[in-house]
């Protein structure tokens, strides 16, 4: 309700007490009569889980590790989801195998503290770690909220096919060599003295 | 047993019906505001969630009884019994229907104010005696808030009781067979109805416990079935308000065809459910611009009404 | 003072420096690559382009590179004009042509110079769409990672490889955008100082390989100041942990001391606190492991009689101090051989010598005239050796003076300079790491020596000095070439330690002496000590407690019980006497590792490492430091101090207060602890970043109720991001971070001014007041040794001769074997080639080693290096007789080879040719 006493008092009182029934209570009436009426409309409830909610592919839901299209773990362990995240929820440490191909050698995920923001997904510059549409991860345990990377890690590539993280960097992997990346020369024989 | 004022069976029977329609609108109220917003609100427990009610109480009486270590232990527990005693004791000069009712007091209007002004007391020890600075805020509001508007509150009443000429209620409720007082009395009604919102503190006046801007008000510190005394009083409230005004406005128990306990439920009822209405649709007034809004609109407003009525009985007598 | 005006802005600026020096000094943001503020400009990278007006009239104004423009007074600049800001952007652009995209997969990322500097510079989207230029990386060796294809050719790792800490296998090679910088051949990185290549790339070209086995964000490590415990100089490090692991070492700016580097032994040498030669949990003789009351129990006992407590160099003044007042000061033994102990007692002497003055290592990058006498400083202090380099460099700067070329202009000052050195005169008995750059070099034995530097102090006195006969020739040259030097200069100064003996320590201050009669001023000396707190344990000990006194009391039944303290007696004296004492006694040993002396311990205790507790060292100049805890590491060690549980012990601040109060000499150790008052609305100093990630998910698969942060009731720090950030005014600098920049680089924005006084700086307190008005030592007489035996004389290598550090996994990888050197001369008369096992003395259980041929080793001289104890590999180098005769056997050497052989030896004058 408005506040009809506070005002300059430069209008007269018949004019504030018309004011007071014209703005305020009849706007209020109003707002009752319309709340009123929502009695009769359908509701939006969605009666999971006898009825399924249509989920979007964008759906900000439970964490995927994913592969590239190679059938490689897409993640290289740069640690940005984990700096991304506000809740503090991701724990992974790097390892690197004989050729020089970094992955992580733990990758977790405190589900019990997650709040499913998609802010490791943005950040992931592999596209590494994906949020899907499953949202039905409740346990009765908390301790089982905790997800390691063999949880985490699935066969496919997820939502992004093409993404390929070393085919377009620089660093040299098992199976592909310096020169190899996109858009790359050969490697330089530095003893060449030609130009 | 026999259906006569003040009887045991009656008594029982007022006390259990009371306190089960108030704990049924906590299922009431969270259904009815899930349609209004477009939701279903509980409907899992039992059949249409009718047992919610069943698992709130359940949950209630099982949650940890926490005393605060830093509260005043004695006026701490002494508050939320005081809401419900003094709402349960001014039910009992409430007439329901001929023959159903706990007293028939000739006092019966003065009664509910005095009882409504106790229930103040709850409020103000609940939030004193908590020690926190939200329960403190908390009670210095519900304080200004319902000495304020307990003044039109009594005002208001006193043009329907020129008109009835008694201070008893079921006398009012007779006087009414020829007109409900809604008519004559249309803006000491709608003065009652506002005060009697902001007397139980609802929604829009839960200024009190307003939890945007003081956590809980008074009550932050209370949880089990202390915090339940003070829920369930404030519905016992809401039933208590509208049962006044049907008996004080609406003619009771009269009306044609149906039995007369039946009227009075189904008038009490549109209240409550407006009540409720008033609840999901009003966003709550600021403080100071509720207490600007009793002084100096409503208590004039109440005054003039009395004013009026009185000159019209007056003229009305001489004539 | 010169005033100029940048962008409105009116600053007071040095104008002795350039533009871009004084910008950053002022603290305005201008984007740099090739300039480092040790390295000077060369103007390689066109990155730090600025505007520069004619006057107040002038509009246009002209393009210049900020760091090859001298500051003059009344100047008027701008960073922000147009032409200014989108030549940069271009610049980088440019720069980022060929770089290969690969951050996420970056030991650089997140504290990388390049992605601060293309930040800064506002370029964000690649438009260039040709291919990119690849190189193939080479295996530097244990310690750098090389990733070729980040590099943007600024210059700045042969600059600083080559030109600053002599360096010669880093180079860079081919030319325009196929430069290359790298070694001819793959194989490790020779240089001490290679390790300093991972700050100064600005890039990640140079990574930090045993970091990268265990990598961690900048931003997850948890950081604290900390203080090497590498060797005796005391440079301030930051090491990082994560997950309860000590992570890495980076370099943390002392203005006096270690500047923007480090040696390697200190930066990679830490990892030790990973390695599986910890002790990590109490045992008994049997092996079986105990519990902490039981231990708490033994301890008690302990003091009900007499109990020794030998000390150690390697532990920290308030453990020995708490060792001290746990068995009482009489019965107090130094923790140092018996010889090092008496070097200790000349060190100490002439620390309170008034005459005398011991110079910080930025001192002694100012000396002009310097002698090394007998010390081979790049192996026993490594951090001063590369100090040396850079005062070599003073004949150069004043050369540059004369033709007016400001310092700064690296490369001009250098082709003025062409091969001018400063006087650098290397008195030692074999090669040095130092030889390259010495302008005289004694090379000689023992005798000698001492015969020269007598000389020396003779002719410095006044007096013309008696050569022996056989010496006469190139001695006295050196002598009269080093005499001439050090008389002429501005500040001269001389170094010599522990590792030279008393005797030419004695001989130092001599010199030292006479030099500050003669020019009537105090001289710089400087003597090392060999570990990182010999100093602070000397001034403990009393200099009648030698440890050989408190072995032949264990050993002859008088005390019963012993307590040792990060002590491996086995390298402190003979065995024999070290068996016979140890046996006869009761033995508690409290050590961060495993070592020998366990085996006879009735107890063996885990103590704390350097970044598990908060404790003071002495550094050579007496310097005492503070150095946090970093992290919490292994469960059950405790700092000493707290095991044996003296008054004062639970509290660092009260153990300290107590070190302070009494024990003589450490009156002013109380001022190393950061005022209380500056911390701000009494906030503590979080180790953890603001973007520290994981705390609810580290240690979820153990637990997943997160339990609450570890308190830190010892320290301003706390152990958690909350506090007032470092990069606020905080009292303490735990990781240098500012915004926009991210790399080590940020360290100028902690800096008064560029290479000035660190604003968070805890420069630490000298503890010794010069007092003394001391007198010369008697000269020394030579020691005689039987005509055709060998003079054994112990050489030091940066890795293996240090006992921690060499169980560090990356620095096991350039250790090497146990060896006995000769020159090509007398190998040849023994009939002795590389590679053949030589005896000792010729007895039945004599010592064998294998022979290498150093070519520069004096004749009549046999050098030993006695391996690294940490490979179990090692010779006690208290059995080494002082000479002895030496043959040709077939048998086995004495100590097992590791399989490393000598291959990773990085001498100067290692013969490979065949006789």
């Amino acid at each position: 309700m408005s506040d009809p006493i506070a005002r300059p008092h430069s209008k007269s009182f018949f004019a504030k007490f018309a004011e007071l029934i014209s703005d305020t209570l009849t706007s209020q009436v109003v707002t009752l009569w319309r709340v009123f009426k929502h009695l009769f409309v359908a509701t939006d409830t969605v009666q999971y889980p006898e009825q399924q909610p249509h989920m979007f592919s964008r759906w900000r839901g439970r964490i995927i590790l994913t592969r590239d299209p190679d059938g490689e773990e897409r993640c290289v362990a740069c640690n940005l989801c984990a700096v991304a995240c506000p809740v503090d929820c991701i724990a992974l440490q790097k390892t690197e195998d004989e050729e020089g191909r970094w992955y992580p050698e733990f990758f977790r995920i405190n589900f019990s503290r997650c709040i499913m923001c998609g802010f490791c997904e943005e950040a992931c510059p592999t596209n590494a770690i994906q949020l899907t549409p499953d949202f039905e991860m409740a346990e009765y345990k908390r301790q089982d909220m905790v997800w390691e990377k063999a949880d985490l890690l699935i066969a496919g590539t997820g939502k992004y096919h093409e993404t390929n993280f070393y085919r377009v960097a620089g660093k040299a992997i098992g199976g592909k060599d310096k020169g190899e990346a996109r858009n790359e020369l050969p490697p330089v024989d530095v003893r060449s003295l030609l130009p | 047993m026999q259906w006569e004022v003040g009887s045991a069976l009656n008594i029982a029977s007022i006390l259990a019906a009371v306190i089960v329609i108030a704990a049924m609108l906590i299922w009431v109220e969270r259904r009815l505001l899930g349609f209004w917003q477009d939701r279903l609100g509980p409907n899992r427990v039992g059949p249409f969630g009718l047992l919610q009610v069943v698992a709130d109480m359940i949950k209630i009486f099982t949650k940890e009884d926490w005393i605060p270590p830093f509260a005043d232990r004695f006026s701490f527990v002494l508050a939320p019994t005081i809401i419900m005693i003094v709402v349960l004791l001014s039910f009992s000069v409430v007439p329901f229907a001929p023959g159903v009712g706990i007293v028939d007091s000739n006092i019966g209007v003065l009664f509910v104010l005095a009882m409504a002004s106790l229930g103040a007391y709850s409020v103000m020890l609940g939030g004193l005696s908590s020690d926190n600075k939200y329960a403190l805020l908390g009670s210095l509001r519900a304080a200004a808030q319902m000495v304020s508007y307990e003044v039109f509150m009594g005002i208001s009443l006193l043009g329907v009781v020129a008109l009835a000429g008694s201070f008893n209620l079921r006398e009012i409720v007779l006087a009414q067979e020829g007109g409900w007082f809604v008519v004559p009395q249309f803006i000491g009604f709608i003065i009652f109805l506002i005060a009697g919102v902001a007397e139980s503190h609802r929604l829009p006046f839960d200024i009190p416990e307003a939890e945007q801007e003081i956590c809980a008000g008074y009550h932050t510190e209370y949880s089990g079935m202390k915090f339940g005394m003070f829920f369930v009083g404030e519905y016992l409230g809401l039933v208590l308000i509208s049962s006044l005004i049907t008996v004080l406005f609406f003619g009771g128990w009269q009306g044609p065809l149906l039995p007369p306990l039946v009227w009075f439920f189904i008038k009490a009822s549109c209240f409550i459910a407006f009540f409720i209405l008033l609840r999901a649709a009003i966003p709550r007034p600021r403080y100071d611009q509720l207490m600007s809004y009793g002084w100096l609109f409503l208590l004039p407003l109440s005054l003039i009404n009395l004013l009026i009525t009185g000159v019209v009985i007056l003229s009305a007598n001489q004539m | 003072m010169a005033k100029i005006t940048v962008d409105g802005v009116v600053y007071e600026v040095d104008p002795a420096n350039n533009l871009l020096q004084e910008c950053l000094s002022q603290g305005l943001d201008l984007p740099y690559f090739c300039w480092h503020p040790s390295l000077g400009s060369v103007g390689a990278c066109r990155q730090c382009a600025v505007i520069q007006y004619r006057d107040a009239e002038d509009t246009q104004g002209t393009l210049v590179m900020s760091c090859m423009t001298p500051v003059t007074d009344g100047g008027i600049y701008s960073l922000a004009a147009e032409q200014a800001s989108d030549f940069r952007a271009d610049v980088i652009e440019s720069l980022m042509t060929s770089h290969p995209h690969d951050c996420p997969v970056c030991e650089e990322g997140g504290e990388c110079h390049l992605q601060d500097m293309t930040q800064m510079s506002g370029h964000n989207y690649r438009r260039f769409d040709k291919q990119k230029v690849t190189h193939r990386n080479q295996n530097l060796g244990p310690f750098i990672n090389h990733e070729m294809n980040r590099c943007i050719t600024c210059y700045r790792c042969v600059r600083f490889y080559d030109d600053y800490a002599g360096g010669t296998d880093l180079s860079a090679q081919a030319s325009h955008h196929h430069t290359y910088f790298g070694r001819f051949e793959e194989g490790t990185l020779e240089s001490e100082f290679s390790g300093n290549l991972v700050e100064v790339c600005p890039t990640g070209v140079f990574t930090d390989k045993p970091f990268s086995a265990q990598y961690t964000r900048k931003w997850d490590l948890q950081t604290a100041p900390s203080i090497c415990n590498g060797c005796s100089v005391g440079c301030n490090i930051t090491p990082g942990e994560r997950y309860g692991t000590l992570r890495r070492v980076v370099n943390r700016y002392h203005n006096e001391i270690n500047g923007y580097f480090l040696c390697d032994r200190g930066r990679f040498g830490a990892h030790y606190v990973n390695s599986e030669s910890r002790l990590r949990s109490a045992r008994d003789a049997s092996g079986m492991s105990v519990s902490t009351t039981a231990i708490e129990e033994r301890i008690s006992e302990f003091t009900s009689e007499a109990v020794i407590g030998i000390g150690s160099p390697r532990a920290s003044n308030e453990a020995n101090f708490a060792l001290r007042s746990f068995v009482g000061a009489e019965n107090y033994f130094s923790g140092h051989s018996d010889a090092e102990h008496e070097a200790l007692q000349v060190l100490i002497e002439c620390l309170r010598d008034a005459a005398f003055h011991s110079p910080s290592v930025r001192q002694i990058e100012q000396a002009d005239a310097i002698l090394v006498l007998g010390e081979d400083v790049t192996n026993t202090a490594p951090r001063i050796a590369l100090a040396l380099r850079q005062s070599v460099r003073n004949e150069a700067k004043a050369l540059a003076e004369t033709s007016r070329i400001p310092n700064w202009q690296d490369a001009a000052v250098r082709e003025l300079a062409q091969e001018s050195l400063s006087p650098l005169a290397v008195f030692a008995c074999g090669s040095t790491r130092l030889d390259d750059i010495a302008t005289t070099k004694l090379n000689a034995d023992q005798q000698t020596l001492i015969e020269a530097s007598n000389a020396l102090s003779e002719r410095l006195a006044g007096r013309s000095p008696a050569y022996s006969q056989q010496t006469l020739g190139t001695t006295m040259q050196s002598v009269e070439a080093t005499y001439t030097a050090l008389m002429s200069a501005k500040k001269p100064l001389v170094i010599c330690g522990t590792g030279a003996g008393a005797a030419l320590m004695r001989c130092a201050a001599n010199i030292a002496r006479a030099l500050s009669v003669s020019r009537s001023e105090v001289c710089d000396l400087v003597l090392l000590p060999k570990e990182d707190n010999s100093v602070g344990h000397a001034l403990l000990t009393s200099k009648e407690n030698t440890l050989s006194r408190a072995l032949g009391r264990l050993a002859n039944g008088e005390v019963k019980r012993a307590i040792v303290i990060e002590n491996d007696l086995f390298e402190r004296a003979p065995t024999a006497l070290v068996k016979n004492a140890l046996a006869a006694a009761e033995l508690l040993v409290i050590d961060q590792i495993e070592t020998p002396t366990q085996r006879y311990a009735a107890l063996s205790i885990p103590s704390a490492t350097f970044n598990e507790c908060e404790v003071t060292k002495v550094n050579y100049e007496g310097r005492a430091q503070l150095s946090f805890q970093v992290g919490e590491g292994c469960d059950a060690a405790k700092p000493i101090e707290r095991w044996l549980n003296v008054e004062g012990s639970a509290h660092s601040n009260s153990m300290i207060a107590r070190c302070a109060a009494e024990a003589s000499d450490f009156e002013s150790l109380i001022d190393c602890l950061p005022d209380p008052l500056g911390r701000i609305a009494g906030l503590k100093v979080p180790r953890q970043s603001h973007r520290y990630s994981g705390r609810t998910a580290m240690h979820a698969d153990r637990n997943v109720h997160e339990g609450k942060q570890p308190v830190d009731d010892n320290s301003v720090m706390s152990f958690s991001m909350e506090g007032m950030l470092t990069q606020k005014d905080s009292s303490v600098l735990a990781s240098a971070w500012a915004p926009r920049w991210n790399s080590n680089q940020a360290i100028s924005k902690f800096q008064a001014e560029i290479n000035g006084e660190l604003k968070q700086g805890h420069p630490g307190v000298h503890l010794i007041k010069r007092s003394l008005n001391g007198q010369a030592y008697e000269a020394e007489n030579s020691v005689n040794k039987n005509l055709g035996d060998f003079e054994i004389r112990l050489v030091s290598h940066i890795f293996g001769s240090d006992t921690l550090s060499s169980h560090s996994p990356a620095i096991q990888k350039r250790l090497c074997d146990a060896y006995l050197a000769l020159n090509k001369e007398d190998a040849l008369e023994l009939g002795l080639a590389n590679g053949d096992f030589v005896s000792l003395g010729g007895a039945e259980d004599s010592i064998i080693l294998p022979l290498i041929v150093r070519t520069q080793t004096p004749s009549g001289v046999a050098l030993v290096y006695t391996g690294s104890s940490a490979l179990g590999a090692s010779i006690n180098p208290h059995d080494l007789p002082e000479s002895a005769s030496l043959a040709r056997v077939e048998s086995e050497p004495s100590v097992h080879p590791t399989g490393l052989g000598l291959s990773n030896l990085v001498v100067n004058d290692a013969y490979s040719g065949a006789h």
